[in-house]
């Protein structure tokens, strides 16, 4: 995964990118280190490693689909509302006796749907995704709060009910939506990595109009990557109704700011147009662990969200180091600077 | 900007002028449109069911608006220059749980300690937010996702597994949510006056302008001699400090503060804003419309009680208003700047 940092002949901006991943790489072996230390009976064990995959697995499979859109210059605030409302729709439509490979197409039809609407509202209406997506937060929130009330749904059989706490048959001691996940990031590694597709998400993420004109069609591919992400949130709906083995209309309430935090601990730009899915990947094991080496801590988990929020901080400060060194700098030298001359703006709008 | 359009109109036909320059101005100021909904929903509500304007309810209504008219107002500062503050929910939670336990500690503390307590905690935050947002060039999303995280790790360290509960809150503190004149709470009569403060210096002053102009254009802005990192980092202090204010007020309103004190309040907030007619991506929008936003979300959770409509219909209800008002407003903005470009190509 690392071994082109070596190769000469790299561009600066995947320069860049390598470093952040070596970044992170070394901060998962930190973290594998200090779990070793301070608790080896505990830590490294492979129950202790399937708890801390399975408990954050959704996220990880939420944060690929993710990780492109915000790539493409937009961003998706509804993906935990999508899984809680695909999982009270399985929880309802499991209530009514329907058969369980009948619910999984309806589930994925409506993750679909979801995406879709995201992705009209943002590439034909032109609206910001940003507020679209917080509209559609609480709209399918709401839809879960619609179908299932304030009641629960825990009937499920056994080979669905026991995913949260047995392995995959014949693969060790990976949980479902781990091997699931892995597939995933395979898949949406080569597309973004190796496809003109995955290079026109880049394009569009860098600059939309020079990507438009240069022949790509920027919504289609929008439009498309958004119900991407709602089919890959339903998927996730399900996993975590089944681990959990409760559909609840709460279920996956809050989600969105994690997965967030995975695809920008990963060193994907907020902007668009940079980042990478091995990042991804290396974000989510070190996401995972630290919550799961925390536990081990007198700290417990209480500290999680602080680490959390500090590592996100570094991850957007530490690529702004220079820039920040030379704003203070020129402060302090230089802090009443010449006003150059005001060019004539055009008009603008404001009440 | 008024100059540019009163030059404009001498220069359009005169006929039916008038008319189409009422309903312009209608449209223009952006308050109009949900404010006029916010009366509709209240009028078809309260023809269905009298009981919806009788002064229990009412009072309910206020009550429930007052938290979150306040944070709408700090919020709307810092949307206004493109930025977004989404750790006002945490450090609600902070200053609630902070300031409200003093009362525990020390007996016969001044409340006015623990108010200054409060908003000393959403002060440091607030600081926090804008020194990083405005020295640092980060994108205010992500740096106050991360204070998000972290403010409410902090609350969860100082609370452990403790509350607050009402029976260490002195009679006066609780009095504060309580105490109404006619059904209206002084609260909200005090929160109204303050974002008529609010709405007057974003209107009037200086300073108060130039967080529109970085909101329109934030290379623009700094060419034009305007200090943007101190205006961001004034405009994050002033959400701050008001979240901090909030925190007390939602200790006296529900008396029992534990670490998920205001969780997910800052969606809610940004959704009282933006269907408030702020424009996400900053430059337009009045604090008087995200209050009315405000009003208008927590009039709906309420008018779907007396209704007798399921309350679980309520959030779905609050996702499909706020998609209406970002399009409505979207399809406005887009034909003002097609008409402002048609008039000013006219009168040249």
């Amino acid at each position: 995964m690392l071994g082109s940092v070596s190769r000469p002949a790299l561009t600066g901006l995947a320069r860049q990118s390598v470093r952040w991943e070596s970044g992170l790489f070394i901060l998962v072996v930190a973290i594998f280190a200090f779990g070793g230390i301070y608790s080896p009976s505990q830590f490294l064990t492979s129950g202790n490693f399937f708890n801390a995959g399975v408990s954050n697995g959704e996220f990880a499979i939420m944060a690929l689909p993710m990780t492109l859109i915000i790539i493409s210059g937009e961003i998706d605030l509804s993906v935990a509302s999508i899984l809680g409302m695909t999982s009270a729709l399985l929880g309802v439509l499991w209530n009514d006796h329907w058969p369980m490979l009948a619910i999984f197409p309806v589930l994925l039809v409506a993750g679909a749907v979801a995406g879709l609407i995201n992705g009209l509202l943002v590439t034909r209406a032109g609206l910001p995704s940003l507020a679209v997506t917080i509209g559609t937060l609480a709209l399918y929130r709401g839809i879960a709060v619609i179908l299932l009330g304030s009641s629960s749904v825990s009937t499920f059989p056994s080979p669905y009910a026991t995913i949260g706490v047995l392995p995959v048959p014949h693969l060790g001691s990976i949980p479902w939506n781990i091997a699931i996940f892995i597939v995933l990031a395979v898949v949406f590694g080569v597309v973004l990595h190796v496809t003109p597709l995955g290079r026109s998400i880049f394009a569009m993420g860098n600059n939309a109009e020079t990507a438009l004109f240069s022949g790509i069609r920027v919504k289609r591919i929008k439009t498309g990557l958004f119900v991407v992400s709602g089919m890959i949130c339903a998927v996730a709906g399900a996993l975590w109704t089944f681990r959990l083995s409760t559909a609840v209309q709460s279920n996956g309430l809050g989600a969105e700011l994690n997965v967030v935090a995975i695809v920008l601990l990963a060193g994907v730009s907020i902007f668009g147009g940079k980042g990478s899915i091995p990042g991804v990947v290396l974000a989510f094991i070190a996401f995972a662990l630290l919550q799961n080496a925390l536990l081990l801590t007198p700290f417990n988990q209480e500290a999680y969200g602080i680490v959390v929020g500090a590592l996100l901080l570094i991850s957007v400060f530490v690529p702004q180091f220079g820039a920040l060194t030379a704003r203070i700098r020129k402060l302090s030298i230089n802090p009443a600077r010449p006003v150059p001359p005001i060019p004539p703006a055009p008009p603008t709008l404001t009440h | 900007m008024t100059a540019l359009t009163d030059r404009g109109q001498s220069a359009r036909p005169a006929r039916g002028a008038d008319s189409r320059r009422l309903t312009e101005r209608i449209f223009r100021i952006r308050e109009s449109g949900i404010l006029a909904v916010l009366i509709v929903f209240v009028a078809v509500t309260t023809i269905v069911q009298h009981r919806f304007l009788s002064s229990t309810n009412i009072t309910f209504v206020l009550t429930n608006t007052t938290i979150f008219a306040l944070l709408s107002l700090g919020e709307t500062m810092v949307v206004i220059t493109r930025n977004v503050d989404l750790s006002i929910g945490s450090v609600l939670g902070l200053s609630a749980y902070v300031s409200s336990n003093l009362f525990g500690h020390h007996h016969g503390i001044s409340i006015l300690v623990v108010f200054a307590v409060g908003l000393a905690i959403g002060l440091a935050c607030g600081l926090a937010n804008g020194l990083m947002v405005s020295l640092g060039g980060v994108p205010s999303l992500v740096v106050t996702l991360a204070t998000l995280y972290i403010v409410r790790g902090i609350d969860t360290l100082i609370v452990g597994g403790n509350e607050v509960v009402a029976s260490t809150l002195p009679s006066g503190f609780i009095q504060i949510a309580r105490a109404n004149i006619g059904g209206v709470p002084y609260l909200a009569i005090d929160i109204a006056v303050l974002v008529g403060l609010g709405a007057y210096y974003l209107r009037s002053f200086r300073s108060g302008r130039e967080l529109y102009a970085i909101g329109s254009s934030p290379d623009a802005a700094r060419l034009a001699g305007i200090p943007v990192a101190t205006r961001i980092s004034t405009a994050f202090v002033v959400s701050g400090a008001i979240a901090g204010i909030a925190g007390v007020l939602w200790a006296t309103e529900y008396q029992t503060i534990d670490s998920t004190a205001g969780t997910g309040y800052e969606l809610q907030v940004i959704a009282a804003v933006v269907v408030g007619g702020v424009a996400i991506f900053g430059g337009s929008g009045s604090v008087v419309g995200a209050a009315v936003g405000a009003l208008l979300l927590s009039t709906i959770t309420s008018a779907l009680y007396v209704l007798g409509i399921s309350p679980f219909w309520d959030q779905a209800i609050a996702g499909f208003l706020l998609l209406v008002a970002i399009s409505l407003d979207r399809a406005i903005a887009v034909r003002l700047l097609a008409a402002l470009r048609l008039r000013s190509s006219r009168a040249r």
